[in-house]
C-alpha cells in the first residue's frame, strides 16, 4: 500500500470513521429529545438532507472534477416529482421515493448527455442554463403551482413508521441518506470510483489509455443526479411542499460552498460542509439580520485557513493519532 | 493476409485554413520500427494524433489490421491494440509511478464500469504496474509520485503508460525529446528490446537515433508523405535531402 496519500486514496474513509458516523447520527435524535431540544431534531434532519445533496454533488465536482452549477434542478425534479403523487393526500413512501430518484436520474441523464460534451467554463454554464430552464418551467406552469409551489397535506407514507413526528422523520431521512452513503462509499473505492478521480486528474491520458471517458463522466453524472434527487423529495417532505426556490440557481450555489467548504473529493466533505454551513447559518441568523455578511466572512476565514477544506486538515493528524 | 498492419489512405485535416494533414499515404508493415520525421509543424503530431483518434480527419480513411478504424473511438482503438505516447509529457503527475501504470493495466482488463466491487485490495493490477515499470526502468521509483520525477524518468513512464495498455502498433511522439545523450540511448535499448513484440511509428527528430533504430522510414513534409522506405533509401533520397534532410546535414558539418 501506498506511504503517502495520493489524490487516489485521499476520497477513501476509512471504515471506522463511517461507523463513528453513523453512530453518532443514530443516537443525535435521542440525545436531542433527552435535553428537550426537539427543535434540533428538525434542523438535524435538513443538515442530513443537505449532506445528502452536497455529497452527491462532491461525487461530480469533488471526485470527477465537473462544475455543475445546476444541481438545484435535481433537488427540484425529485422535490416536485413527490409534491405532485402527494396532491390527492398522501403518497406511499415505497412508490414515491424511488420515482422521485428516477424522474431526477433520467433528467441528469439528458442534461449530462449534453452537458458533457463541453469542459471548464462551457460545462458550468451549460448546466446553469439547464436548471434556469426548469425553475422557469416550474415558475410558468399551472399544474407545478407557479410562484407558489405545490404545497402537501402530508408526508410520504410508510407503514409502521410515523414521519409526521421529527423523530421518526429524522430516521426516515437517516435511513435513505445511509443508502445513499453506503452507495457512495463502496463507489469510492471501486475501479469506477478510481477512474473517475483519474478523469479529474488527466482526461487526456485516460483516453488514451482507453477508458471511455464520456460513458463514465455521463455515469457519474446520472447517479449524483439521483441522489440529488432523492434530497429533493426528502426536502419537500420535511417542509410539506414545494417552491421554485428549490430550483434557483442561489441553490445550487449553496451546495457547492458547502462542498469546497467541506473538502472537495474528500468522503465526508458533503456532510462536514453541510453541516457547518447550516449551524453557521442558523445560529448566526438568530442574533442579526444581516447574517449573510457575517456567513460570508465567515466561510472566508475558514477557506483560507482550510483552502482544500476542512477534511483536508484532518489528513496529518489522523495519521498521527493512529500511531 | 495483408503485411500492413496499418495503412492510412488520403488523410486530410484542416485546422481553420491551414492544411495540416494533407492527403497523407502511409503504410506500416507488421513488426516494423517505422520512423516518422519531417521538420517542425510538418504534421506528425496531427497524424499520430488521427491515427490515435483523438483528432477526426476532414476525409481519408486509417484501416488496422485489414479493418476500418476511422470513426471508431479512442478507447475502442486502444482495445483493438493501437496506443500513443504524448510528445509533452501527459501523466498523472500527483498519482506515483504505480497508480499510473496500475490505471492503464485496468483499462485493459475492463471492468471500469464496476461499481460496486473495492479496487484497494486488486493485486493484479499492481502486479501488472510492477511488471511493466520494470521494464521500462522504473522499479526502484515505483511507490514515487511522478511530478518528483526527473525529466528522463518521465518519459519512461511516459513510453510505459503505452506499453501497459497491451498493444499491438505503438505510436510514439518524440520519446527522446529533451532526454540526455544517456537517457536516449537507454530509450533506444528499450524501443529495441520490444522489436518483434509489436509494430512501432516513431516520430523523432534525433536523426542518429531514426538511423539506428527504424526499419523503414517515412518522410512527411507540409502534411503528406513526400518518400517512404528503408533507412538506406531515405538517407540518398534526393527530394528528401533537399526538402529536409539537407538542411540538417549543413548545419551537423557546420558544427
Ligand atoms: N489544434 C490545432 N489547432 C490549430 N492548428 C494546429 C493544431 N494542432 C496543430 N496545429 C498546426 O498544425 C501544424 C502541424 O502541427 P503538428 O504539431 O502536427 O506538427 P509536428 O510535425 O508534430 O511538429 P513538431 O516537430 O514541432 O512537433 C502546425 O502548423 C501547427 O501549428
Ligand atoms: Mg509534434
Amino acid at each position: 500500500m501506498p506511504s503517502t496519500p495520493t489524490p487516489l486514496t485521499q476520497g477513501l474513509p476509512s471504515a471506522w470513521s463511517a461507523i463513528g458516523v453513523a453512530v453518532a447520527l443514530a443516537i443525535y435524535p435521542l440525545l436531542m429529545s433527552v435535553a428537550g431540544q426537539d427543535f434540533y431534531i428538525g434542523l438535524g434532519s435538513r443538515v442530513l438532507i443537505l449532506a445528502l445533496a452536497a455529497s452527491a454533488l462532491n461525487l461530480v465536482l469533488g471526485y470527477g472534477g465537473m462544475i455543475s452549477l445546476g444541481h438545484a434542478a435535481f433537488l427540484g425534479i425529485g422535490g416536485y416529482t413527490v409534491a405532485l403523487l402527494a396532491q390527492g393526500g398522501s403518497a406511499p413512501a415505497w412508490l414515491a421515493m424511488p420515482l422521485a430518484v428516477i424522474a431526477a436520474a433520467a433528467g441528469a441523464a439528458l442534461i449530462g448527455a449534453v452537458s458533457l460534451r463541453t469542459r471548464g467554463v462551457y460545462f458550468i454554464m451549460i448546466t446553469l442554463a439547464f436548471a434556469q430552464i426548469f425553475y422557469y418551467l416550474a415558475v410558468s406552469l399551472r399544474g407545478l403551482g407557479g410562484d407558489d409551489g405545490l404545497p402537501m397535506l402530508a408526508r410520504v407514507e410508510l407503514p409502521g413508521l410515523s414521519l409526521g413526528d421529527d423523530i421518526g422523520f429524522y430516521y426516515f431521512v437517516l435511513a435513505l441518506a445511509g443508502l445513499a452513503f453506503m452507495l457512495l462509499y463502496r463507489l469510492a473505492a471501486s475501479r469506477f470510483g478510481r477512474a473517475l478521480v483519474a478523469i479529474r486528474e488527466n482526461e487526456q491520458r485516460m483516453a488514451a489509455i482507453g477508458y471511455p471517458v464520456y460513458r463514465l463522466k455521463l455515469a457519474a453524472f446520472t447517479l449524483s443526479g439521483g441522489l440529488a434527487g432523492l434530497a429533493g423529495a426528502l426536502l419537500a417532505n420535511l417542509s410539506l411542499g414545494v417552491t421554485p426556490h428549490l430550483l434557483t440557481w442561489h441553490q445550487s450555489g449553496i451546495l457547492i460552498v458547502m462542498v469546497i467548504l467541506g473538502g472537495s473529493g474528500y468522503f465526508w466533505g458533503g456532510l462536514t460542509g453541510a453541516a457547518i454551513y447550516m449551524l453557521l447559518e442558523e445560529s448566526i441568523s438568530t442574533h442579526t439580520e444581516h447574517w449573510n455578511l457575517w456567513l460570508g466572512a465567515l466561510l472566508l476565514f475558514i477557506v483560507l485557513v482550510a483552502p482544500e477544506g476542512i477534511m483536508s486538515l484532518r489528513r496529518k493528524p489522523a495519521k498521527a493519532e493512529r500511531a | 493476409m495483408n503485411p500492413a498492419l496499418l495503412q492510412a489512405q488520403g488523410l486530410v485535416k484542416r485546422f481553420g485554413g491551414l492544411l495540416a494533414t494533407d492527403h497523407c499515404n502511409l503504410e506500416v508493415a507488421r513488426g516494423e520500427i517505422h520512423a516518422l520525421i519531417g521538420p517542425n509543424g510538418a504534421g506528425k503530431t496531427t497524424l499520430l494524433a488521427q491515427l490515435s483518434g483523438e483528432l477526426a480527419p476532414d476525409s481519408g480513411r486509417i484501416l488496422f489490421d485489414g479493418k476500418d478504424i476511422t470513426r471508431l473511438p479512442i478507447h475502442k482503438r486502444v482495445a483493438a491494440g493501437v496506443a500513443r505516447s504524448f510528445q509533452i509529457t501527459k501523466l498523472f503527475e500527483r498519482l506515483s509511478v504505480r497508480e499510473n501504470l496500475a490505471l492503464a493495466v485496468q483499462a485493459r482488463s475492463g471492468h471500469s464500469f464496476d461499481l460496486l466491487g473495492a479496487v484497494a485490495d486488486e493485486a493484479a493490477l499492481d502486479q501488472g504496474a510492477a511488471e511493466i515499470a520494470a521494464r521500462v526502468g522504473l522499479g526502484d521509483v515505483f511507490e514515487q509520485v511522478v511530478a518528483t520525477l526527473s525529466h528522463g524518468r518521465q518519459r519512461q513512464l511516459e513510453l510505459g503508460m503505452a506499453l501497459a495498455c497491451g498493444p499491438r502498433l505503438l505510436l510514439l511522439d518524440e520519446p527522446m525529446a529533451g532526454t540526455d545523450p544517456e537517457e536516449s540511448r537507454q530509450m533506444g535499448k528499450l524501443i529495441l528490446s520490444l522489436r518483434g513484440h509489436c509494430t512501432f511509428i516513431l516520430v523523432e527528430h534525433d536523426m542518429d537515433a531514426v538511423f539506428r533504430l527504424a526499419d523503414r522510414v517515412s518522410v512527411l513534409v507540409a502534411g503528406s508523405v513526400i518518400a517512404s522506405g528503408t533507412v538506406d533509401e531515405i538517407r540518398s533520397d534526393p527530394q528528401v535531402i533537399a526538402a529536409y534532410l539537407g538542411d540538417d546535414h549543413d548545419a551537423g558539418a557546420a558544427a
